[in-house]
């Protein structure tokens, strides 16, 4: 690594794994999307899932929040193993995933999104209610937090942009005190302030002792802020670097298959 | 980040007229519809329509379809359609007529059975439709047949070839339960008004209306309970989650299959309702009995603000979309229109409800 960025970076790597996955193996019907992947995160630190499109990055970290079951291979959450049946089982553990798609619906408010599927109650037996009032407070003192101001609380996320939809999904699992918070391409819709916005987010999220996960096609964003960086290439790890050991032009070799690449670059100029 | 503290105001945001906010609401189409409907027959109808008698007169057939349109309005805001309510009711009221008159059981007996029954039949349809992801649309097209077909089959088993099942109000007449079902509530109330001259009376001293309808009473309780679920607590939220998005919802931790089987078990029930009041009141039931009410609840749905594709509209909305049915299909006769125009009505009225609900979504969402 030459260059340096602003973020201080955990140095985490004594601490034991707060999920471990080994071996994972994903088949859907004879496509085999996971071939034996092998993946630990640690309390504050910031792993890097890199990889090509298709290289099974999506699969992977669908295995991981319990959307998918894994085929073979096992994991370990804080040294047990576990599996989940349901995304909700992976919440409850402490696993948040910041989808892609983001898991917003755009008719639905802020508040009603930003609390979807663990509403705050009130009350007791039948009078047991959603308390709006509470939820508005904290979606709004939570997004003031991030730096967005909303009209209201009432306000559609559909009017939102993509950066601060993806900041109401960031502060959304943060707020439910994840432990571990995987971040599904957070950066690839976005300009250049919100990038930064979204970087300097795992930053803060990482050091209050949450294990980030980033997942990304994009060098540069990864170098920025990960500790530790695997490689995913045609459902394979090609291997974990960690922070200093691995300059960004093999990285970025690793991630497209290395030989190709090369000549690519070179055809270009080396512009990629 | 860093600029936590002040709540400056984004110079972006221009503020909303109060008319802008209210646009957005999903049942303000539905409320103007019933100010310009109450407009129009105040001007062309008769005015004994809006004398109690009158508004008795109107709320009764608008009640009967609001408790399905209530029903079906959650199941769309949850995504999916029942077409097979209006043969529900004629299957759950054929249900609930062998209860009382062939098995001769009390009330107490044959309305809980009556729900249980009708719930057993909406989860078999919302399995069918989660479980092979097929469009309910479809799957519950089958089901309006199916269902009616055995509602005409099932009467003539037991009635022996009849396709109606009689003796409903004999066998009901004095049972505790039946105040709560069936004629009107109220009673000693609107008595003791016409005795002191408050409301019309007939010659005789009796009130020309001797109470409120249960089945008015019943709808408006359904309203209230429905927004208040909608709007107050978590599983409102899981039923605009689970219409709005389904894997979203899914994968924030919302149970969405277990949402939508309810959604459709509650509209079931519904239908049950329906099913029992008007059996009670008739005093017999036939396979006829909700024929095409799937379509005028989903109307009134539609009216009410609910988008086809879910995720958004109100009960409150199926609430007044029902009452402008009952005000039109019943004010007509008191005006010098041909009664049939309520037909024309009906799809305009539909045509009308879709284009607006478009409009106010792409307000809402924003959309460019």
């Amino acid at each position: 690594m030459t260059e340096d960025t602003k973020f201080h970076h955990g140095d985490a790597t004594d601490a034991a794994p707060i999920v471990e996955m080994k071996n994972i193996e994903k088949h859907f019907g004879n496509i085999i999307a996971l071939a034996g992947v092998s993946f630990d995160v640690k309390p504050g630190e910031c792993h890097c899932l890199l990889g090509d499109n298709g290289a099974g990055k999506s699969t992977f970290i669908k295995t991981m929040s319990g959307v998918h079951k894994p085929t073979k291979g096992e994991i370990f959450f804080e040294g047990k193993p576990l599996h989940f049946d349901t995304p909700r089982d992976a919440m409850e553990a402490g696993i948040a995933t910041v989808f892609q798609d983001l898991a917003m619906i755009p008719l639905m408010s802020v508040t009603r999104n930003f609390f979807m599927g663990r509403e705050p109650t009130k009350g007791k037996g039948l009078l047991k209610r959603f308390d709006v009032d509470t939820a508005n407070e904290v979606c709004m003192e939570e997004m003031r937090n991030m730096g967005i101001n909303l009209r209201g609380p009432d306000q559609a996320v559909g009017t939102l942009s993509g950066g601060e939809r993806q900041t109401v999904a960031i502060a959304r699992a943060v707020y439910f005190g994840a432990k571990i918070l995987i971040l599904d391409e957070p950066t690839s819709a976005l300009g250049v302030r919100q990038t930064s916005n979204v970087l300097a987010t795992i930053d803060k999220v990482r050091s209050q002792g949450v294990g980030v996960v980033f997942i990304s096609h994009n060098v540069r964003h990864a170098l920025a802020v990960g500790d530790r960086f695997t490689v995913l290439n045609r459902g394979k790890t090609l291997g974990t670097a960690k922070r200093g050991e691995i300059t960004p032009e093999q990285l970025q070799d690793l991630m497209a298959g290395g030989q190709e690449m090369a000549e690519l670059e070179g055809s270009l100029g080396g512009t990629v | 980040m860093s600029q936590s503290a002040p709540v400056a105001a984004d110079e972006r945001v221009k503020s909303e007229p109060f008319l802008t906010k209210l646009m957005k609401r999903p049942e303000l189409g539905a409320m103007a519809g019933v100010i310009l409907v109450f407009i129009f027959f105040a001007i062309t109808a008769d005015a004994s329509m809006f004398t109690l008698a009158g508004v008795m007169n109107f709320m009764t057939p608008a009640a009967q379809l609001g408790i399905l349109a209530i029903g079906a309005a959650l199941l769309m805001i949850g995504g999916e359609f029942d077409l097979s309510i209006g043969s529900m009711v004629a299957f759950s009221g054929l249900f609930f007529g062998v209860c009382v008159v062939t098995w001769q059981l009390p009330l107490m007996a044959a309305i809980p059975m009556t729900f249980v029954f009708a719930a057993m039949v909406g989860a078999v349809n919302g399995n069918i439709v989660i479980r092979s992801g097929l469009p309910s649309f479809i799957v519950t097209l089958a089901f309006l047949f199916i269902l009616r077909g055995l509602s005409l089959v099932g009467l003539k088993m037991a009635t022996g070839g009849s396709t109606q099942l009689r003796g409903v109000r004999d066998a009901t007449e004095n049972d505790w339960l039946a105040p709560f079902f069936a004629g009107e509530a109220f009673g000693g109330l609107f008595s003791w008004l016409a005795a002191n001259g408050l409301i019309d009376t007939f010659k005789s001293g009796a009130p020309k209306v001797p109470g409120i309808p249960v089945e008015i009473l019943w709808f408006i309780a359904l309203a209230l309970v429905a927004t208040y679920v909608l709007l107050r607590t978590p599983a409102g939220n899981w039923i605009f989650a689970s219409g709005g998005d389904r894997i979203a919802a899914s994968n924030s931790g919302v149970p969405v299959n277990r949402v939508k089987v309810s959604l459709f078990m509650l509209t079931a029930c519904c239908a049950a309702l329906v099913a029992i009041i008007t059996v009670m009141d008739a005093g017999s039931t036939d396979a006829r009995r909700g024929f095409q009410k799937e379509f005028e609840a989903i109307i009134a749905a539609v009216i009410g603000g609910c988008l086809l594709t879910g995720g958004y509209g109100s009960a409150i909305g199926a609430f007044f979309g029902s009452i402008i049915f009952g005000m039109v299909v019943i004010g007509l006769t008191y005006t010098d229109f041909d009664q049939d125009w309520f037909q024309v009505f009906l799809g305009a009225m539909l045509l009308i409800a879709v284009l607006f609900n478009n409009a106010i979504r792409k307000r809402v969402t924003g959309e460019r």
